[in-house]
């Protein structure tokens, strides 16, 4: 799959550092939503059935598949609670804390 | 009916309770950031029967200004709003509304213009309309948007005006901060600013053909009325104000507020919010023993040519700061400025401060140091006389060689 | 002047408590006050500040707020390094925490007053909306306004029952801010 980076911001220091009209390379973001998140999603493997249903439902996109199983990408999960909430086998939990 | 009272109010509540207690006939609206809660807050006192008059939703801002242009042609007192891209949807409009004359008075949000894409505060939108035949007003706090919504409609439906007027709030800095409102009666206001009343309308019993065609014969002449009329404005404006100080015990000065520019040998020149900022940082180096001083430029337009040419007469360096830039040029205020000093045989060193584009802060750090600039210019005028503050980045050429290593 | 930095998430009414704040000293105590919120495109769970200015004369500074005499935080897990940035020397942090101990690293030197206004609330008002408790426990641990204008100021504000309960929590948390037990 291909996932957006997670990619510092520099800031420019010079003037032609800025980018000419409001265009500049995509496919990467600056910032992490992370703080966002007052609970956080936790997916159990061994109860994961691989229906993807949460892959289909999260609202941003942050579940992806990946060798050993469904991963949730942290940098990005806002912690709504759609995945633990549709999760028909149970295997996601929602802990306090932003992890 | 409202009793005088104190209120915490934003600037946008404050507008919409100046525009109840000026009863108009006929609101057309749309929403844009940060105008918003103005248009609401017209909405729920039309809900709640406290405003009595017709609230038309439209679809767009060139609708909402056509809308009070169509009902002021029927003789209605009219109110908008709008904000930057708003603002422009609506241009044509704005030369059609005091083309034909009709006195209807607009609230705008002072916001940056798209591209960047950027809601925030500054001036570009209504400065690149000044030469829209209508009357422009930039307020310094919630007191004087309310106090002057009433005053604009004294000032535009004077029978030697009968110009719309824009009243300009800082956009965020102005609409969205609350502070302490003194709030007039409906009683007082209806004393002071009568029934709208005018022959320039559509009229069953004495019919008129409005909206009409001018040919190369003749619309040189609507043109010269028109700028008559703002001209004489200035008069209706400083007369309005007074009046207003003696039936509500507070004025404004005019087209022009000063503030220790007595004695000054340095001046900024400010419009809007940022004169609030800039009071404080005079007092500061007042007494430090530097003679500063500011001038508030309240109207736009009609411009006060000669007022501003009189209040810095002494000085040796005068700032121009405002959140605008003619790109290619200089900023607006300052084209405009240095006219008016230009053509008194005025010569003080002036200076021009962009700042604040796209909503960013003006520090009063910032402030103390356009003083500086001026103080410096003052001793060895710059060659560059247009200045952006607070540039994040360095401009030089030679900086770029240091800098080419560290991408991006 | 007074200065006061109020972080919440959005939908927590972390603005109507730098409201209420203002509102309190200027139209019931005589004072000067701007209350404004930190500009943007807001949405539930992002991140918002709020500000309150307090004097004594007209406020004409419209500048950004960029050092305050106390930092109010509605919730804890807004918590963070930077959480006492610009924050004056004698100034206070005033933290909805059960647990202040946690914070002690992040509130370089400045003293935190704590009160568990999650739990008050939800007891109170049956939500975990904390503003209300925040702006009592603030009163507490700065005394800059009286708790009676800011009571007086909510039941101004809000409809009856609203008010009512929001007036208990406030004069709870304000009871708690000044060392009362939970």
């Amino acid at each position: 799959m291909t996932r957006p980076k997670l990619q510092p911001f520099l800031r420019p220091k010079h003037i032609d550092q800025i980018p000419c009209g409001t265009c500049f390379n995509a496919g990467h973001l600056v910032d992490a939503n992370a703080g966002w998140r007052t609970d956080t999603p936790v997916l159990d493997q061994s109860l994961c059935t691989g229906c993807l249903q949460c892959y289909l439902l999260c609202p941003e996109g942050v579940i992806f598949r990946a060798e050993s199983g469904l991963l949730i990408d942290y940098d990005f999960c806002k912690g709504c609670g759609i995945c633990a909430h549709e999760c028909k086998a149970k295997a996601i939990t929602m802990r306090k804390g932003g992890l | 009916m409202t009793h005088a009272h104190k209120a915490f109010a934003s600037g946008n509540e404050a507008v919409a309770m100046g525009v109840r207690l000026a009863r108009p006939h006929v609101i057309a609206a749309y929403p844009i950031t940060p105008q918003t809660t103005v248009v609401e807050r017209l909405a729920e006192m039309v809900e709640d029967g406290s405003l009595r008059c017709e609230y038309l939703h439209v679809e767009s801002e060139h609708s909402a200004l056509s809308a009070a242009m169509g009902a002021s042609a029927v003789g209605a007192r009219t109110f908008t709003a709008t904000s930057s891209q708003g603002l422009l949807y609506m241009v044509e409009c704005l030369h059609y509304a005091s083309g034909g004359r009709f006195p209807i008075v607009m609230m705008n949000a002072n916001r940056a213009l798209a591209l960047p894409w950027n809601i925030y505060n500054d001036q570009r939108d209504s400065l690149s309309q000044l030469d829209s035949g209508w009357i422009q007003i930039y307020v310094e706090d919630a007191q004087e948007a309310l106090d002057m919504i009433i005053q604009a409609y004294a000032i535009a439906e004077h029978p030697r005006v009968l110009t719309p007027v824009m009243v300009n709030l800082d956009g965020f800095v102005l609409t969205h901060t609350y502070e302490l409102v003194d709030v007039p009666s409906q009683q007082s206001v209806d004393e002071f600013l009568p029934p709208f009343q005018t022959s320039n309308k559509m009229d069953l019993d004495a019919p008129t053909n409005m909206g009409f065609t001018a040919t190369p014969a003749d619309y040189m002449e609507f043109k010269y009325q028109q700028h008559r009329a703002m001209v004489d404005a200035a008069e209706v404006i400083v007369n309005t104000d007074r009046a207003f100080g003696t039936n509500f015990g507070r004025n404004y000065g005019g087209l022009v507020d000063s503030y220790r520019s007595g004695d000054a040998e340095f001046i900024l020149l400010t419009l809007g919010s940022v004169t609030g900022t800039a009071r404080v940082v005079v007092d500061q180096l007042r007494a430090e023993g530097h003679r500063v001083g500011l001038v508030k430029i309240r109207y736009m337009r009609p411009f006060p040519a000669r007022e501003l040419a009189a209040l810095t007469r002494r000085a040796k360096a005068v700032g121009v700061l405002e959140k605008n830039i003619s790109p290619g040029y200089e900023g607006t205020v300052f084209t405009n400025v240095n006219s008016a000093l230009a053509q008194a045989g005025s010569s003080p060193l002036v200076l021009n401060f962009v700042a604040g584009l796209g909503g960013r802060d003006i520090a009063k750090a910032d402030i103390a140091r356009m003083f500086e600039q001026l103080a410096a210019g003052a001793e060895n005028p710059p060659d560059e006389r247009v200045i952006f503050v607070t540039l994040q980045v360095a401009v030089a050429p030679e900086a770029l060689v240091r800098y080419a290593d560290e991408g991006l | 002047m007074i200065e006061v930095r109020w972080h919440g998430r959005g939908g927590q009414g972390g603005f109507t408590a730098a409201r209420l704040l203002g509102l309190a000293a200027a139209l019931l105590e005589g004072r000067h006050a701007l209350a404004f919120p930190s500009f943007g495109p807001e949405r539930r769970g992002a991140p918002v500040l709020g500000f309150t200015r307090i004097d004594d004369h007209k406020i004409s500074d419209r500048s950004a707020v960029t050092d305050c005499d106390y930092v109010v935080v509605l919730d804890e897990t807004l918590m963070n390094p930077q959480i006492a940035a610009g924050l004056r020397p004698h100034g206070k942090i005033v933290v909805n925490t059960a647990t202040p101990e946690k914070y002690f690293d992040l509130a370089g030197g400045h003293e935190i007053v704590a009160v568990d206004a999650t739990s008050l609330a939800q007891k109170i008002l049956g939500r975990p909306i904390t503003n209300t408790a925040m702006l009592g426990a603030l009163v507490a641990a700065s005394g800059i306004v009286r708790l009676e204008s800011v009571i007086e100021g909510i039941q101004q504000e809000m409809k009856p029952n609203l008010a009512r309960n929001n007036v208990e929590v406030c004069r709870r948390a304000f009871e708690l801010g000044n060392g009362g037990t939970q």
